[in-house]
């Protein structure tokens, strides 16, 4: 149960209904768009055919970086499913899991991991030789997914537009020299400058640049986090967080999150609560609303994502969606994105989870290894 | 019900929602506490794969937990009743005794009414912080300084000023000129704050030829010595040094702990104070917390009453001393290109990095090493700090230790060629003067 205080949940109660009502107002979504009040239907008609999973592993954690907001997201989920009854086992990822999952032999396996091995798929690959079902997308779409230039250059196949980008190795600026490099970036890309690690979440070793002489520092941070870093032009717009969820009839996206900081979305922002207004759903018009709902179920397709995703987009003046990243496996920490946007559609979180766990059984990846 | 707070929270733009509804409500002394990206690094540093030269952890694995528990479970069985119960605000009377015996090791000569027991001497740094200092007040303390310290200072929005300090402890002559300087300034200085004994994190000790130096500066200049001792018993060579305290009773606050000689689990430190402070420490202590634990204070006074502790603080002068050559030795043989302080007891070094290096930019390097450390920034209240990191060596066995500081070495020298290529370091952060609070059981 939460610590809110009373009142403050019926604040954010009276807040829901508000929402829901803005939503159903807005209903101009597109075919795979949840519509909130069908939403909920779809739901509990799809539970009735799903298999009943009663034991759930959830891995959380991990040797990342991003271990913190694993560790918060793993709990989250797992007092929701919980709530709606599932046995659920929280198990970090360490030398004793193999043993532990082979022994249980859950149902289901969620890999709540964010970061190396839990987003790049080889944790997965591991379940997978297990034989054991999981939530979520396979080893090889999340290695794309996870690699952002790669799902940058899916997407663009796909028709979505995505900010123009470069990726450059640490080894490059050292055979090349940095200015020379860095000169032609912005020559090329103009700023602002969006710097960040090609692989990673949460905002960690993200800059955005105004200036070309911030650039040094900013790739510096960006390279204590990984060997690769992707430099991509600085979208000016509005941020929107669109989560997607697999449904019996395909992919269905949920409100888009809209985020307004007093500041750069950072790893503060994300997480201290208070520091970030979200807007759910976001300020766009119903037609602008559809094309980002869209542009994230075409992304989740594209990629080849399974269960649920959440993409993370910038709607520029013109209403155009442009794709930044996908998360395969998104945050669900009390400050999450998804779980927003889950509630602003009216959805019971432990529903929905339950909902996405069922659906892992008999996994088509699994089925494709067999 | 209206939905309209009538507090001074600060509503979300109209339609939107913030997480928190109390944003804005705050007081001014939490706008400090933020998420931080280092303090979520070390979430990896307490796995057992990551070598974590971070935490300022005991290595209770050297406690006889089997007499222990003995004595524990007799305890509860015989005197369960009382220490179970509530006990007084100002301690045990039967732990205060036992106190005196320990100060007195250090040339402390008191009563036990001066002794206030508190939960953990970081209860003792809130108590005497809440007591003294009004927002704007200044505490001097040493560069680098105890983060805890500063976290608690900060809290009670002080300004705090750093004095440098050298291989000999705080430098007196710098002492002098800051507080002329302050006093010039017209700026009330309240307090301060040392850890004269194995410094943490600098892991140096002030000398005896400083000592009345120091509290005959600090009198002259009207501010009361904080003299933080949690490791004062840990030396490796000879006997205990006498402590400022023992050189003066009414101008020193002493504060001791048995979270490093002992264990940090059962959170209990004591101030030595004059009678007057002491009466508004323990009217302050009871309005935080009633009283401290009984049940851990008896648990202590049994533990000092039925097991030979003297002996065993020996046992860890000797581990921690090994511990010390084996981090001092891997420094020399892996990291030339920086230099270090070699500690006479205690759980830190302090090491300066090779130029051009930032330890916080530096970190997320480090974890994906599989190695943890604590940024020099964490020490310092005005940002500085960048160019250092603490070494803890008293948690890893010497093999750890060693491996630990060759991982260590890899990332300095990776981060190196970085910076290099770059002509910079990396800007983790846009606020520099953010104290980084590394947590618990890292501080």
């Amino acid at each position: 149960m939460s610590t809110t205080p009373a009142h403050t949940s019926t604040l954010q109660n009276v807040e829901r209904t508000k929402t829901v009502g803005t939503a159903a107002e807005n209903a101009i979504l597109a075919e795979d768009v949840v519509e909130p009040d069908a939403a909920t239907t779809a739901g509990s008609v799809a539970d009735s055919s799903l298999p009943e999973v009663q034991r759930v592993v959830i891995l959380a954690g991990g040797l990342s970086h991003e271990r913190d907001v694993s560790l918060r997201s793993g709990r989250r989920v797992a007092e929701s499913l919980r709530g709606a009854g599932l046995d659920v086992t929280v198990l970090d990822v360490d030398a004793s899991l193999l043993s532990t999952l082979a022994a249980e032999r859950p149902e289901v396996v969620w890999p709540l991991l964010h970061g190396a091995s839990g987003e790049d798929g080889s944790v997965r690959d591991v379940i997978e030789l297990l034989g054991l079902d999981y939530v979520g997308t396979g080893p090889r779409a999340s290695r794309g997914a996870w690699n952002k230039a790669i799902a940058k250059n899916v997407v663009l196949a796909a028709g979505i537009d995505t900010p123009d980008y470069v990726t450059l190795p640490q080894s490059l600026f050292r055979e090349l020299g940095a200015q020379p490099v860095l000169d032609a970036v912005v020559g090329r890309l103009g700023l602002p400058l969006v710097v960040k690690p090609n692989q990673g979440g949460s905002a960690l070793g993200v800059t955005l640049v105004t200036r070309a002489e911030d650039l040094p520092r900013a790739m510096v941070d960006c390279f204590s986090y990984g060997d690769l870093a992707l430099i991509e032009k600085a979208v000016q717009g509005v941020e929107v967080a669109v989560s997607v969820v697999d449904g019996t009839d395909g992919p269905r996206a949920l409100p888009a999150v809209e985020i307004e900081t007093d500041g750069p979305y950072d790893y503060d922002a994300r997480y201290n609560p208070g520091r970030t207004s979200y807007f759910t759903p976001a300020r766009l018009t119903s037609a602008v609303a559809a094309r980002v709902a869209q542009t994230a179920v075409d992304a989740h397709v594209a990629l080849g994502l399974r269960g649920l995703s959440r993409s993370d987009l910038i709607v520029d003046s013109e209403g155009v969606p442009h794709f930044l990243e996908v998360n395969v496996a998104p945050g669900m920490t009390e400050t999450s994105l998804f779980p927003q946007a889950a509630q602003a559609a009216g959805l019971d979180l432990g529903d929905l989870y339950r909902q996405i766990v069922s659906q892992s059984v008999g996994s088509p990846a699994r089925a494709a290894t067999a | 019900m209206s939905t309209t707070p009538t507090h001074p929270a600060q509503p979300a733009p109209s339609g939107g929602t913030r997480l928190d509804p109390w944003f804005g409500a705050y007081a001014e002394r939490a706008h400090g506490m933020r998420a931080s990206e280092i303090r979520a690094l070390f979430a990896v540093a307490n796995r057992p794969e990551v070598v974590s030269l971070a935490g300022g952890m005991p290595y209770l694995e050297g406690l006889p937990l089997d007499t222990i528990a003995d004595a524990m479970q007799r305890l509860v069985a015989t005197r369960g009743t009382t220490a179970l119960q509530y006990g007084s605000g100002q301690g045990a009377e039967e732990l205060r005794e036992r106190i005196i015996d320990i100060v007195r090791l250090e040339g402390i000569d008191c009563h036990p009414d001066d002794v206030v027991v508190t939960t953990g001497s970081q209860q003792a740094l809130d108590l005497v912080t809440r007591i003294f200092i009004d927002p704007g007040d200044v505490v001097v303390a040493e560069a680098p300084s105890y983060v805890g310290a500063l976290g608690v200072f900060r809290s009670y929005q002080a300004d705090i000023v750093h004095v440098p300090l050298d291989e000999h402890g705080l430098v007196p002559e710098a002492l002098e000129e800051t507080l002329t300087r302050l006093a010039a300034e017209g700026r009330r200085v309240k307090l301060l704050y040392t850890v004269p004994n194995f410094h943490n994190p600098a892991g140096v000790t002030m000398s005896l030829e400083r000592r009345p130096r120091i509290l005959e500066i600090a009198q002259r200049f009207g501010v009361l010595v904080i003299e933080d001792n949690p490791y004062g018993l840990l030396g490796f060579d000879g006997d205990p040094l006498p402590a400022l305290r023992s050189l003066d009773d009414d101008g020193v606050l002493y504060l001791g702990s048995f979270s490093k000689t002992f264990a940090p689990g059962y959170r209990v430190g004591w101030v030595v104070a004059p009678h007057a402070v002491r009466e508004k420490l323990v009217l302050a202590s009871e309005s935080a917390i009633l009283c401290p634990s009984n049940a851990s204070q008896l648990a202590i006074a049994t533990y000092l009453e039925t097991c030979d502790w003297q002996g065993q603080i020996k046992q860890f002068r000797e581990l921690y001393r090994e511990r010390r050559d084996a981090m001092i030795g891997a420094l020399s043989e892996h990291l030339p290109s920086a230099s270090w302080t070699v500690p006479d007891g205690g759980f830190y070094t302090w090491v300066k990095l090779p130029d051009g290096l930032d330890a916080r930019s530096m970190l997320p390097r480090a974890v994906t090493a599989r190695v943890a450390y604590v940024p020099g920034t964490a020490f310092y209240a005005d940002g500085s700090g960048a160019d250092h990191v603490r070494l803890s060596y008293c948690f890893p066995t010497p093999e750890r230790i060693r491996e630990g500081v060759r991982r260590f070495a890899g990332v300095v020298s990776a981060e190196r060629d970085l910076v290099e290529i770059f002509g910079t370091s990396g800007a983790p952060d846009s606020d520099l003067t953010d104290v980084e609070n590394p947590g618990p059981n890292l501080a």
